[in-house]
């Protein structure tokens, strides 16, 4: 063994194409058959896509590193479950381009937020977390209810998504940057957007400012469609075969 | 600088700089045109290009040097880049301190956007991991590669494109996370044209390496040269694979990754466990693996012990990534694999430990009196001590506690400062005397005092995060006698004030430490040479034994 190696450490191509192999080995066998054994991720036909809004919304938690404090993902623990509720399961996060599962907890979980709170309380909350909850370390974001909301180019958003595999279709592209406006303005023509994405649609002013579609409209509305895109990790699991 | 370089290499700067100058503006163009933050990026890439530009014209017409140079080790790139790298320290450093004091007082912070927790932190990470660590890491692979074969750098181009280059690389990470740029990939979060950029300063690093072996003096390549390989190679599978994204539109800056949830959680911490391993551990091993013996004056303790380090590190931390989703949604035989493979990796991580404390043996006087030596020494103790505790806390039932708390935080940072900045700062220490050929550091005490400061505020920063994780890990899980759960998670999110200031005096000590560094490395420079070369410390004539 150290006669071979011996005669490698002089070849520096050979060293090189020999670290590749050894350090691939690893990476294919874990990541590869997640792509292809079938029960890694649970089916659920009624599961449905984020809004163009809520999409937006997203973008905002990535964009202000909200990850960075809470995760979204209840491990298959006793005392999580009772604290967040049903634990995470992997169809949860299918359309989730990228994860944001998270890995510190200086606030709270959130993968089960949705409706756990009013919109008046997210929207003070997110303006100055010391408003609504004394202690907290949480910092300000003020800035989102001034900062109007840009829905131009959202259609692209949802253009990119599909080319990864989210199942928005024409309509939904082409109609992306009206259904965010839609979305929040529920005094508008709304049948268009229930029709593309389900009556479930949470349609309102979700910071309270009916006039503008503010960054604050798109971050509440995506806190509060967490959790509920699909319904899997709240019915008892399937029995194996 | 520019002086040392031909005219051709003066003519092939001024060339890229034009051109990636086009790229700045059509990047700032399109932006504009969509009201988009790459609007701002494209700037910043503009005027980037457009100072090195005058740098470089400032010196066009210098004469060019003389022949003489092939006779003597290329090291210009070799001391911007330890420059760079301390001013990229003190930097993030600062923002890492920044965002601790933020955890124990919130409101200690603007009331802007930039300024937010969560945008702070990928600053952090990103300026003491890429700015400081990439910027010694290639610094002094550059110098160590040259002394290791006994041969002269190729050319005088490539090192500046891959060190320029890697610094407009985190300057656009780091920007971008304040303009509101991000993947949010923890460790990938820069967008998908810095990503791509990346790609190509690290296609002509890897180059590089290889030409310099090529041409080495020795039949050997030495240990260092091993992790050094190991660091560019698996680096660039990593970001290649991670950074997998379509864009929204090539003019804006938001991508989507390929890949979604429970296959996208992998690849991330495939990449991120392996950004630690082979950005956090195999390159500083490739340091340890030069300065240390260099420094004590002994050779390495054993031959085999590198080899059976090196490969059990390369082959077993590949498997490792899956200790990041234990009782997550991830399919629990990737969890167990992970688990047992975290485990095993314990023996290379402590071979690769015990061979260079080994080879301190017989020089532990040294170790008494030269500070500098002692660095290296600690450094050596904290990777054992922090893959140590790594190896324990993928066990998942240690895990189901220490996940998601500041234990993870104290691990980090035991590996992070203890670890990486204590080698780095060691081999920079060592280092600078002979590059700009001095007889010794500026001030022996100053870096005795930057010892003690550093090996404090590690201590006090680890021994808070301990505290405080296992406190919240355990607050988190107590019942009481009816069943249910005690603590809100508010009341555990109080209990941890005390530890959090804890840690911002720790890391406040650890940035004063780094300060003294800058300035002991400043006077260095600034007093003159007294020194010739030392002997010995050429390259080898071209056509001499040639290596294979
Ligand atoms: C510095 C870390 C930090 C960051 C960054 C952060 N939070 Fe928080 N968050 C906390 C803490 C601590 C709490 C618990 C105290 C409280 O409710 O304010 C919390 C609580 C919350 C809650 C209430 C959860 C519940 O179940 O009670 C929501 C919702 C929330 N955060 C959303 C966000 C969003 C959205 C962002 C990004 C814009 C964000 N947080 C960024 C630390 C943070
Ligand atoms: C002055 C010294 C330092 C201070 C005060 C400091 C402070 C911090 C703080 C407050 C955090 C955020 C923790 C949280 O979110 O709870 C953090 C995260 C981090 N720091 Fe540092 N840090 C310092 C030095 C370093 C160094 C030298 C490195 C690496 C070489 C480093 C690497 C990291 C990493 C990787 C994280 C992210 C950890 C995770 O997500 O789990 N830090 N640091
Ligand atoms: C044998 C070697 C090691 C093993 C098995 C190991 C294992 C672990 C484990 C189990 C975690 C916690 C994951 C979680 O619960 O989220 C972790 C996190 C981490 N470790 Fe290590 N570790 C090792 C060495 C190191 C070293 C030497 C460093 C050097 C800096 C380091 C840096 C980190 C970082 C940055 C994280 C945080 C990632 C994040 O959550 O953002 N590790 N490691």
């Amino acid at each position: 063994m150290f006669g071979t190696h011996y005669r490698i450490e002089r070849k520096s191509i050979a060293l090189a194409v020999t670290i590749m192999i050894v350090a691939s080995i690893g990476g294919l066998i874990e990541i590869a058959p997640l792509f292809t054994i079938d029960d890694t991720v649970e089916s659920d036909p009624s599961m449905r896509v984020y809004t163009p809004l809520e999409l937006a919304g997203r973008n905002i938690y990535m964009r202000e590193g909200c990850y960075a404090c809470h995760s979204q993902m209840v491990r298959t623990l006793q005392d999580e479950v009772e604290r967040y509720g049903p634990y995470s399961l992997a169809v949860e996060s299918k359309y989730d381009h990228p994860m944001l599962w998270g890995s510190k907890r200086t606030g709270p979980d959130l993968a089960r937020l949705g409706g756990k709170y009013s919109d008046q309380w997210h929207t003070a909350h997110l303006k100055n977390p010391r408003d609504v909850v004394p202690q907290s370390i949480m910092p300000r974001y003020k800035w989102l209810s001034e900062s109007q909301l840009q829905t131009k180019h959202l259609g692209d958003d949802l253009r990119a998504l599909r080319a990864v595999g989210v199942p928005y279709t024409d309509a939904m592209i082409e109609n992306a940057s009206d259904d965010a406006v839609a979305q929040a303005s529920p005094d508008d023509d709304t049948a268009g957007l229930t029709k593309r994405y389900g009556d479930a649609t949470q349609i309102r002013s979700f910071d309270g400012d009916k006039a503008t579609v503010s960054e604050m409209d798109a971050l509440v509305a995506y806190l509060q469609i967490l959790g509920k895109l699909s319904d899997a990790a709240h019915q008892p699991p399937p029995p194996k075969e | 600088m520019v002086s040392g370089l031909t005219v051709s290499e003066r003519q092939w700067s001024m060339a890229i700089l034009v051109i990636v100058a086009f790229v700045g503006l059509a990047m700032a163009a399109a932006g504009a045109n969509r009201a988009d933050p790459m609007q701002a990026h494209g700037f910043i890439v503009l005027l980037f290009s457009l100072a090195v530009f005058c740098f470089v014209l400032r010196d066009y017409y210098q004469p060019e040097p003389a022949a003489a140079r092939l006779a003597s080790y290329y090291d210009d790139p070799s001391k911007a880049g330890i420059v760079v790298a301390m001013l990229w320290a003190v930097f993030g450093m600062f923002i890492g301190d920044w965002v601790a004091w933020l955890l124990a007082f919130p409101d200690l912070t603007f009331d802007a956007a930039w300024s937010s927790f969560g945008r702070l932190r990928p600053a952090h990470t990103t300026g003491v991991i890429f700015g400081f660590g990439g910027n010694a890491l290639i610094a002094t692979s550059f110098h160590v590669m040259q002394r290791t074969s006994r041969a002269r750098l190729p050319d005088q181009f490539s090192p500046w494109f891959v060190l320029v280059g890697y610094n407009l690389f985190c300057l656009l990470a780091i920007s971008g996370y304040f303009l509101g740029i991000t993947q949010s990939k923890e460790y990938a979060e820069p967008e998908w044209y810095a990503d791509i950029w990346l790609v190509i300063v690290w296609v002509v690093y890897l180059v590089l390496y290889l030409r310099t072996l090529a041409r080495r003096k020795e039949p050997h390549i030495y240990v260092a040269n091993w992790y050094y390989l190991a660091f560019i190679l698996v680096v660039a599978i990593l970001h290649v694979v991670n950074n997998l994204a379509v864009p929204a539109s090539f003019a804006g800056a938001k991508s989507y990754s390929l890949f979604s949830g429970v296959q996208d959680a992998m690849t991330q911490w495939w990449y991120g466990h392996n950004a630690v391993a082979f950005f956090l551990t195999a390159g500083f091993l490739g340091m340890l693996y030069y300065y240390l013996p260099k420094r004590a004056g002994r050779p390495i303790y054993s031959y085999r012990m590198s080899i059976i380090g090196f490969w059990g590190i390369t082959f077993f931390y590949m498997w490792a990534g899956s200790h990041h989703l234990h009782y997550t949604a991830l399919p629990q035989w990737v969890q167990t694999l992970g688990m047992t493979f975290s485990v095993m990796l314990l023996v290379p991580s402590w071979i690769a430990a015990a061979n260079a404390l080994l080879t301190l043996n017989g020089a532990w006087d040294k170790v008494r009196d030269d500070a500098t030596l002692r660095f290296m020494m600690m450094a050596a103790v904290f990777y054992g001590l922090s893959t140590f505790e790594g190896s324990f806390m993928a066990i998942r039932s240690v895990n189901a506690l220490s996940h998601y708390t500041d234990w993870t935080i104290g691990h980090v940072h035991a590996g992070a400062m203890g670890w990486v900045a204590l080698i780095t700062f060691g081999s920079i220490y060592a280092v600078v005397p002979w590059l700009w050929k001095r007889e010794r550091m500026y001030s022996p005490v100053l870096v005795e005092v930057h010892f003690w400061l550093a090996l404090a505020g590690t201590l006090i920063y680890v021994f808070a995060m301990w505290n405080s994780g296992i406190i919240q890990g355990l607050m988190w899980r107590t019942y009481n006698d009816s069943g249910t759960l005690t603590y809100s998670f508010l009341d555990t999110m109080v209990a941890m004030h005390p530890y959090y200031v804890a840690r911002a005096i720790g890391g406040l000590l650890f940035l004063l430490g780094a300060i003294v560094g800058c300035y002991n490395i400043w006077m260095t420079i600034r007093r003159p040479s007294e020194l010739p070369a030392a002997s010995g410390d050429i390259p080898l004539p071209v056509n001499l034994q040639p290596a294979e």
